[in-house]
């Protein structure tokens, strides 16, 4: 029994290494075909072999921006009412809400940008053209965070132990000064944390930026948020979408392995980095 | 005497008045109004969210309910269906239950119960906890890479490895890391007495672990599973890498059931994306209808995972 569980745990040793050798690999073999220049220009348009990468990490920057801005007041703001102000039975109520909002797919959000969003609330509102736009995919992909960023922090609030809150309210502070000079400060490599791992999930989303961002697969550099775009993982389901036209030229379609290589790394940073913080908050049990 | 009252009533009130305004606190007052108003936002928009998408897919829903369960993919508006994606989703995620749900549950016994806590060990948890933040869209890469190329005599020979076998496996490996991790924290919630208790009365580790500590782990780690098979029943971004069909899916039928796993494939999220890249206003109720479909399946599901949560929800 014990050899074969333990077979089964080293399998997560191989899948790892199946994703850097099948990344790195592929990624390696692009790069020695194409022409260094190539890497630079004035956008990404894969089938013009023009493959500047800034143009997608801006993209991708830009969306992950925009999402923070949403999930971190939004989603802290749940966190710290669910674990200091909400009484226990509304608690049981809402933890599940949010919870359930955590397990709506993205192509779900995907579709309610394009279709609510969009033209709602930054063609309604914000004054934008066009039918896709950085910002309403941005704003879904926030939405997407949320729940995540909500639930880590919440229990990095939650952690930290009563003694603290007892020690402040025995001086006489408020509940309002205890959330805020004691718990917040407390729980705060928790906190870091739940917005690191926000922000990995919002470089590494996919379907959100496919169909609200501009599904063309082609974007010109820009750091305007009203305008469409390609970000990395937008730009790798086009490519993958478009694979039976592209597949003549040979450069566009392998460069998706490179610009998930690039994905994976930026990803496992932030990962490893919230890993980390997590473990500082753990020491309280 | 009456002097001496008064000051006492005046001094009751002044007392009163000052403990009064102490806990009409009106800053926290409004602190924990605006932390409030945070929740309800992101609640309010999954509300939005709801009554937006219904309230698109309704004259679908309404005109052609049943047919639309029950039809195939079309070019035509007015006469796709979800049947395939439907059964597409269902077949991807009995394949995902029956690859991952044992692979994984053996690991986390493994990690949780067997192994010691070396460097290695560590490693690996740590590896995992990893694999569980890796973008989807990666997990597709390395679907395509091993699963559609590297193995395409197995995994499909005339679909050109783009089959359920692909579309399944990618999807397992996605989740695994997942099941491991939920399934290790419920292993970990079963109080240590209970294990000493089993051993204390002669029971070798495999017994205590299949008749002790599974049965009390079971409920926290249907729930875990539960959660991880809605998301890969949800899940779109690597099935595009891996080659689920995202239009018109030509499934010849009377095939056994070696020929359909390598067959072509598509799944309900494919088909919504697919949808969503239509103009028109047919197209536009018809993604939002699929949508409907694809939210009850999962709130079923959802709803499942937290009423058993609820339900066994032990306390030591």
């Amino acid at each position: 029994m014990r050899a074969l569980f333990r077979t089964a745990a080293l399998l997560s040793l191989g899948v790892s290494l199946a994703i850097v050798l099948a990344l790195l690999g592929q990624a390696v073999s692009w790069l020695t075909r194409i022409d260094l220049s190539m890497l630079w220009g004035d956008g990404w348009f894969p089938r013009r072999e023009t493959f500047d990468l800034l143009t997608l990490v801006l993209g991708t920057l830009l969306v992950a921006a925009i999402a923070m801005a949403v999930a971190a007041p939004l989603g802290l703001g749940a966190a710290m009412y669910l674990s200091e102000f909400a009484r226990p039975r509304a608690r049981r109520l809402l933890k599940p809400v949010v919870e359930t909002l955590a397990g709506i797919p993205s192509v779900v959000l995907g579709y309610f940008a394009l279709s609510v969003i969009q033209p709602g609330l930054v063609q309604g509102v914000l004054g934008g053209t066009g039918a896709f736009s950085f910002l309403a995919a941005g704003i879904a992909v926030g939405v997407l965070t949320l729940p995540l960023v909500a639930t880590v922090a919440e229990d990095a609030m939650h952690a930290v132990p009563a003694s603290l809150r007892e020690a402040a309210y025995g001086i006489g502070a408020r509940r309002t000064t205890v959330s805020t000079r004691v718990v917040f400060p407390a729980a705060a490599s928790g906190i870091v944390a739940s917005l690191i791992l926000g922000l990995s999930r919002a470089i590494g989303e996919t379907m959100v930026v496919a169909i609200a961002a501009g599904a063309t697969g082609t974007a010109v550099r820009t750091l305007d948020p009203f305008d469409g775009g390609q970000t990395m993982t937008g730009a790798i389901s086009s490519l993958a979408i478009g694979s039976d036209q592209v597949r003549g030229s040979s450069l566009a379609f392998p460069s998706l392995f490179f610009v998930g290589l690039l994905l994976f790394a930026m990803t496992f940073a932030l990962n490893v980095l919230s890993e980390r913080l997590v473990r500082r908050t753990r020491r309280w049990s | 005497m009456t002097s001496s009252a008064a000051t006492l009533g005046a001094t009751r009130t002044a007392v009163e008045r000052s403990l009064r305004r102490r806990r009409s606190d009106l800053r926290g007052r409004l602190f924990s109004a605006g932390l409030l108003l945070t929740l309800l936002v992101a609640l309010g928009v999954l509300v939005l969210l709801l009554v937006t998408t219904i309230d698109q897919a309704w004259p679908v829903l309404s005109e052609r309910g049943s047919t639309f369960l029950n039809d195939d993919a079309s070019s035509l508006a007015s006469r796709a269906g979800v049947r395939q994606g439907l059964v597409g989703s269902l077949v991807l995620t009995a394949f995902v239950a029956a690859v991952a749900l044992p692979t994984g549950v053996a690991a986390a016994i493994y990690l949780q119960e067997y192994a010691r806590d070396t460097r290695v060990n560590r490693m690996v948890i740590a590896n995992i906890r990893n694999l569980a933040g890796v973008p989807s869209i990666v997990y597709g890469i390395l679907g395509l890479v091993v699963f559609v190329q590297a193995l395409r005599p197995v995994t499909g020979p005339s679909s050109y490895g783009r089959s359920y076998l692909s579309g399944g496996l990618t999807l397992a490996v996605l989740v695994m890391p997942i099941v491991i991790l939920v399934t290790m924290e419920a292993l970990r919630a079963v109080p240590g007495s209970i294990r000493e208790a089993a051993y204390g009365v002669g029971a070798t580790r495999w017994e205590v672990i299949r008749s002790h500590v599974l049965p009390y782990a079971t409920p926290g780690v249907f729930t875990g599973v539960i959660l991880s098979l809605a998301r890969a029943f949800g899940e779109t971004a690597p099935l595009l890498l891996v080659g689920a069909v995202t239009g018109y899916l030509n499934a010849p039928g009377g095939q056994g059931p070696i020929e359909v796993l390598q067959g072509p494939y598509t799944s309900l999220p494919t088909l919504i994306f697919g949808w969503a890249r239509q103009p028109g206003e047919d197209w536009e109720a018809n993604t939002a209808a699929a949508i409907v479909v694809l939210l009850v399946a999962i709130l079923v599901v959802n709803g499942l995972a937290i009423a058993l949560r609820n339900r066994y929800d032990r306390r030591w």
